[in-house]
């Protein structure tokens, strides 16, 4: 339990430290998800869903990002988890291992859904996302 | 019977006569397909749902399918050409030949990333970025910006050493050959080298970039060369494997064409070595 209240700690602590642990926690994150009982929020038993990352809602270098955990559309398939960079969708998909992935930064992974969208914003330089036209 | 040949031995005219058809495939809207395709499949493929062209067993044989496809349209421009293969773990700096401005143009420039030299920069007007996921419309590269090195002859090897095609749970936590060349685990052989680009690269609407299909045009080469090594290591798996594409199961988007029926590439081309 303790490691799970540092990891929220951490996850609304500055932009710096949150950058540095999210480099550094995937392997300590599985392990917390392992070891955690599981909680009331009536996810399911298959590994993804329990003790889901958090959500969030900041600006960061100028954006505006919101996390969201979602139960229902494509998101749930993709680990439950919605976000937004100024109010557009940026896709984004939960590995087996529990890292993170997004349509903008596809073939690296990220600890969380919040430090793959600070990778995002990062990587956008300013520019809007746009839905990619699907035939 | 075509020849795939490694970038680095191409004439002056051989690079000329790909680089046109690249440009003729765009021009005439067909290229912006494949980068639409392949970005479906990267948002669709899950560890956990129906998976098909990444992150499951058929990477290799979807990538094999498509790079075919690619190959055949810009045949239909200029039979003469073929699809080279950039062979990273040799070709490995910005100053690489590969980027030269007579064949895929350099690195971005620090400002916003974008390709200034070379036949595919912005202001040649012959390569808008059409599919993408931002509203950027010129090609980006930041080489080496993510990750320091490209992989190493001796990482490839000890891939390619791996006995097993791939193995249970069939995605990107499994263990064997695809999952290490892929590189969701371990050393990461294909993964990184789209990190290292960047740009567009980086991303799901990755065929943006030329150089999306020399690299997986080695990527294929690797799974032939493997094959070699281990001539009793067979595709897996073989059937009745939820969400995965089984040895004779068909492939999405075509339908009609299984991984059994992409296991011999000599029937469609061969390498140069």
């Amino acid at each position: 339990m303790s490691k799970n209240v540092t990891r929220r700690v951490v996850l609304r602590g500055t932009a710096i430290a949150v950058a540095g642990a999210a480099l550094a926690a995937p392997a300590a994150m599985a392990a917390t998800r392992a070891a955690m009982p599981m909680d009331h929020t009536g996810m399911d038993h298959s590994g993804h869903g329990s003790h889901g990352p958090q959500p969030f809602d900041e600006v960061y270098q100028g954006r505006r990002i919101v996390g969201t955990p979602v139960t229902g559309g494509h998101e749930a398939h993709h680990g439950g988890f919605a976000v937004t960079i100024d109010g557009k969708e940026l896709h984004v998909m939960r590995n087996a291992d529990g890292t993170w992935i997004s349509v903008i930064n596809h073939y690296q992974t990220f600890a969380d859904p919040l430090a793959l969208t600070r990778a995002a914003v990062d990587k956008l330089q300013g520019a809007a996302l746009v839905p990619i036209s699907t035939r | 019977m075509a020849v795939r040949k490694n970038q680095a031995t191409l004439t002056a005219t051989e690079k000329r006569n790909f680089v046109n058809a690249l440009l003729a495939l765009k021009k005439s809207g067909k290229y912006d397909e494949f980068v639409r395709t392949h970005n479906e499949f990267i948002m669709s493929d899950g560890d956990d749902t129906d998976r098909v062209g990444h992150r499951s067993p058929s990477f290799l044989p979807w990538h094999r399918r498509f790079l075919i496809q690619f190959e055949q349209e810009l045949q239909r421009i200029d039979s003469s050409v073929t699809l080279p293969y950039w062979d990273w773990t040799a070709d490995r700096t910005v100053t690489a030949s590969i980027f030269a401005a007579d064949f895929l143009g350099g690195n971005g420039r620090s400002r916003d990333a974008q390709v200034t030299t070379g036949p595919f920069a912005y202001s040649t007007g012959q390569w808008n970025i059409n599919v993408s996921a931002d509203d950027r419309p010129y090609l980006q590269r930041e080489m080496g910006a993510s990750v320091r090195a490209l992989p190493t002859r001796a990482e490839v090897d000890s891939v390619l050493a791996m006995t097993t095609y791939d193995m249970a749970p069939w995605n990107s936590a499994s263990d064997g050959f695809r999952n290490h060349l892929e590189g969701w685990r371990g050393v990461n052989l294909h993964n990184r080298v789209h990190v290292w680009m960047g740009g567009q690269m980086a991303t799901g609407v990755s065929p943006n970039d030329p150089v999306f299909w020399l690299h997986h045009c080695f990527i294929d080469k690797l799974w032939a060369d493997w094959q070699r090594m281990h001539p009793t290591s067979g595709y897996l798996p073989t059937g009745g494997t939820t969400n995965v594409v089984d040895l004779k199961d068909t492939m999405r988007p075509w339908n009609n064409v299984t991984p059994a029926d992409m296991l011999d590439h000599t029937k469609f081309y061969t390498y140069d070595r």
